[in-house]
């Protein structure tokens, strides 16, 4: 249809100028930190008490943003580990035949205490982690009370959960949390835990530990019995004694693909159980009669979320080839408002990466990418020059034979595949080790159906991405893991019948 | 004109406006944001008991909305009815403030095409700047997209040098798919601005609404290269309001639409909530309403 149009129109009315320069970088707008309490030194929470670690040794736990520390954290080696368990195994007694409505009292209370000090909560996880504080105050921190108030609902239901069958507690849990949810990832193994009546000892990240060490004072400040939470803090090997402790009856680990995969092998021929969500390299799939606008919208939040240190990031994105350049085009200019900068503005997308080894590991992947000769497009948005930062990145033009779409990067990085049929884009987002999460784009809710059957993940979402609640499960296929959080379905691994 | 297949999801859309009410506009950037929001309001008075008096007595606020505080802008132009673009015309009298007269059976737009297009011709004959007409909801939502198209057509030949602007009366349409679907017929057929609301229908303009008609622009340029402007209009009344209008239109369109050749507010409070903002940085106190004129 041909219209003609000009734009000659007389420059109307008084300017306004230097707006423009105004709304390209809005003001600062930074998050106070002034009423947060942190001490300088964290011990380890055992027991009941923090208790300093047995060698006596405390590592540095940074801001990624500035590089700078921001506190001494104890590091727990076998030896605290031993005493931890000893503790939980010690408390277990009771607290397994604590009344169940008593038990969801203290939950309740965690719950209500972590609401109240939201802000501080979300201000040391974002200086401890790098993520943006927009995230960890709209979602990490409101969903982390949400899984306690959902499973305080949980304890004494529990013959409702499991009709007919008798559900009783394990014993002793061992957890171990990632860096890249650290408070999130600890309300979803603590909170089951605690309404089925086991005891636990967890083991944050050791690039992450502080909102775990605020938790335990939390819990301090409750009331809940001694011994029934510790929270041990260090590396590896600190990590490794919690699995192989003959007293552990249960891992819950959430992380890498290797660690999940030595876990298994450390466990076998005990009775030990186990739930493992470990990585992915989620497929998202837009079809030409997607909402294309709302749908880049749905690419952005599921990549550039928390950076890309998501396990479930759509990290592999499909378009149908006949929208692809309408989609590449609109993805790139959404990036270009995407703003990366100091995690503590509220106006800032996308903070710092977690560590210097994530972003040296990123950056391999990158430059790997454009060594395989995929074209990459970054836009061209101010970086702070210290701390970890990296680039929203596209690699365009890849396919299933790249590196970069075959392996977890887990950083901001989104490389894109084109597909003509529905049969070929199944094939192509099953064709990869790992099942953990995919997403769906269409306006027909049978091409939804017809996939949710037939792609290999635990989670599919339809017309969004990177959508938590408390009341639904989550977890992989194939070397995504296995074990369900979430939901009824995350009661499953802390009983036994 | 192949009729526009695009798909809207509310839920995305409603979730890309909450991320825009987010953003966190400090200081300078609010100050001059708020200046600019001011510079883009079609100050507008729509009532069957308007007078040339009235008329008056806004054209004049238009050009001094506070003189007591400096370097203020005026509006971008006052919105009248055709019969009263005269009054408002000698009354703006050397200033940049533009006149816009609603037109077209304003605001229910049903009547015959003929006197539509008289309306039309009245109120540039009387010197208007701007045409704001409505479209035929009726036709629209009984499928006749033709009409529609035609009837937009017709109307922006008859509308001369003046610019025209499209209302959609968006709470009529129902779905936000009849929205993109309404904004891709004004565009193809020659609308200058789309507009949501004649503010006599509730809801008026909203934040999703807005949106879904920025990206109709947005795909329009793309394609084509060619600028479309954009005017919510009914229900934004405070500035807080505004500033996440602006914060929507500049991660949607950029820049160049930051100006009010590109982008207009329908309001008819809104001026007063922002001179009261602005009088707070000037006073450092919050002053009494009745400080601020009433016209």
């Amino acid at each position: 249809m041909a219209t003609t149009k000009k734009n000659n129109i007389k420059k109307s009315t008084t300017s306004v100028s230097s707006v423009k320069s105004v709304f390209q970088n809005y003001a600062p707008a930074p998050e106070s930190i002034d009423h947060i309490q942190l001490k300088s030194q964290y011990d380890l929470f055992i027991n009941g008490k923090f208790v300093k670690p047995l060698s006596n040794e405390y590592y540095d736990t940074i801001n990624p943003a500035t590089g700078k520390k921001i506190a001494s954290v104890a590091k727990g080696n076998e030896k605290d580990i031993d005493a931890a368990v000893k503790a939980a195994n010690k408390a277990f007694e009771s607290w397994s035949k604590t009344e169940p409505k008593e038990r969801a009292k203290y939950i309740y209370r965690i719950a209500r205490m972590i609401q109240e000090r939201a802000r501080e909560f979300a201000v040391i996880e974002t200086m401890n982690g790098g993520k943006s504080i927009r995230e960890s105050r709209d979602i990490d921190v409101p969903l982390a009370a949400n899984h306690f108030f959902y499973y305080a609902g949980w304890a004494d239901k529990l013959e409702y959960a499991f009709p007919n069958r008798n559900p009783k507690p394990i014993g002793v849990t061992g957890q171990i949390i990632p860096w890249n949810f650290p408070l999130l990832m600890a309300a979803w193994k603590l909170a089951p835990a605690l309404a089925t009546g086991n005891t636990i000892v967890l083991k944050p990240a050791e690039s992450t530990p502080l909102t775990a060490l605020k938790l335990a004072e939390i819990i301090q400040e409750s009331g809940l019995p001694d011994g029934v939470v510790n929270i041990v803090t260090g590396f590896g090997d600190c990590g490794s004694a919690l699995v192989n402790h003959p007293q552990v009856n249960k891992i819950a680990f959430t992380g890498s693909t290797p660690v999940g995969k030595y876990i298994q092998k450390a466990i076998a021929g005990t009775n030990k159980k186990a739930t493992l969500e470990l990585g992915g390299k989620a497929a998202n799939i837009i079809f030409d009669d997607a909402p294309i606008d709302q749908a880049v919208e749905g690419i952005v939040n599921g990549i550039f979320f928390n950076q890309g240190h998501v396990c479930c990031a759509g990290s592999r994105l499909f378009i149908q080839e006949n929208i692809a350049e309408k989609v590449i085009k609109k993805l790139k200019d959404r990036m270009r408002t995407l703003i990366v900068g100091d995690p503590m503005d509220k106006n800032t997308d996308i903070g710092a990466i977690n560590s210097k080894e994530q972003l040296e590991k990123i950056n391999h992947y990158i430059k790997l990418g454009q060594k395989e000769g995929a074209e990459i497009f970054q836009p061209e948005c101010s970086v702070p020059a210290n701390g970890f930062f990296c680039k929203p990145t596209l690699f365009i033009g890849t396919s299933q034979s790249h590196r970069i779409v075959q392996e977890e990067i887990f950083g901001p990085v989104l490389t894109i595949q084109t597909f003509r049929t529905i049969e070929e884009v199944i094939e192509k987002a099953n064709n990869i080790p790992y099942g953990l999460s995919a997403g769906v784009w269409t306006d027909k809710g049978s091409k939804i159906f017809n996939l949710t059957s037939k792609l290999r993940a635990g989670v599919i979402w339809a017309n969004t991405y990177n959508k938590f609640d408390p009341t639904s499960p989550f977890g992989g296929y194939k070397e995504s893991g296995f074990g369900r959080e979430g939901g009824v379905h995350g009661l499953l691994p802390y009983v036994k019948f | 004109m192949k009729l526009s297949n695009v798909t809207i999801d509310q839920v995305g859309v409603e979730e890309r406006v909450a991320r825009f009410n987010t953003r966190s506009i400090k200081k300078e950037s609010k100050l001059q944001g708020m200046l600019l929001a001011l510079n883009m309001i079609d100050l507008t008075t729509l009532e069957g008991k308007d007078t040339a008096g009235k008329v008056k007595q806004m054209c004049y606020k238009a050009m001094h909305l506070a003189d007591d505080i400096e370097g203020l802008p005026t509006t971008a132009a006052v919105c009248v009815y055709p019969n009263h673009v005269k009054t408002a015309k000698k009354a703006l009298e050397g200033s940049n403030v533009k006149v816009a007269s609603v037109a077209t059976a304003f605001p229910s737009g049903n009547s015959s095409r003929k006197i539509k297009l008289e309306d039309v011709k009245i109120a540039v004959t009387n010197g208007a700047d701007e045409v704001d007409m409505v479209i035929s909801r009726g036709e629209f939502l009984a499928g006749n997209y033709n009409f529609v198209f035609d009837e937009i057509a017709a109307i922006k030949e008859a509308c001369g040098a003046a610019r025209l602007k499209v209302i959609l009366e968006t709470g009529e349409l129902s779905t936000l798919d009849n929205v993109r679907k309404a904004s891709d017929i004004a565009i193809y057929a020659g609308a200058d601005f789309i507009k949501t609301s004649t503010g006599k229908i509730q809801p008026a303009a909203t934040m999703p609404v807005t949106l879904v008609m920025l990206q109709a622009i947005k795909d329009y340029y793309d394609e084509t290269g060619i600028m479309i402007g954009m005017k919510p209009a009914g229900g934004i009344s405070t500035s807080k309001q505004a500033l996440q209008y602006l914060v929507m239109l500049y991660e949607t369109l950029g820049e160049k639409w930051m100006t009010n050749e590109w982008f207009r507010f329908g309001a008819s409070s809104l001026a007063n909530d922002i001179l009261l903002q602005l009088g707070k940085e000037k006073y450092g106190v919050y002053y009494s309403g009745d400080y601020i004129s009433k016209d």
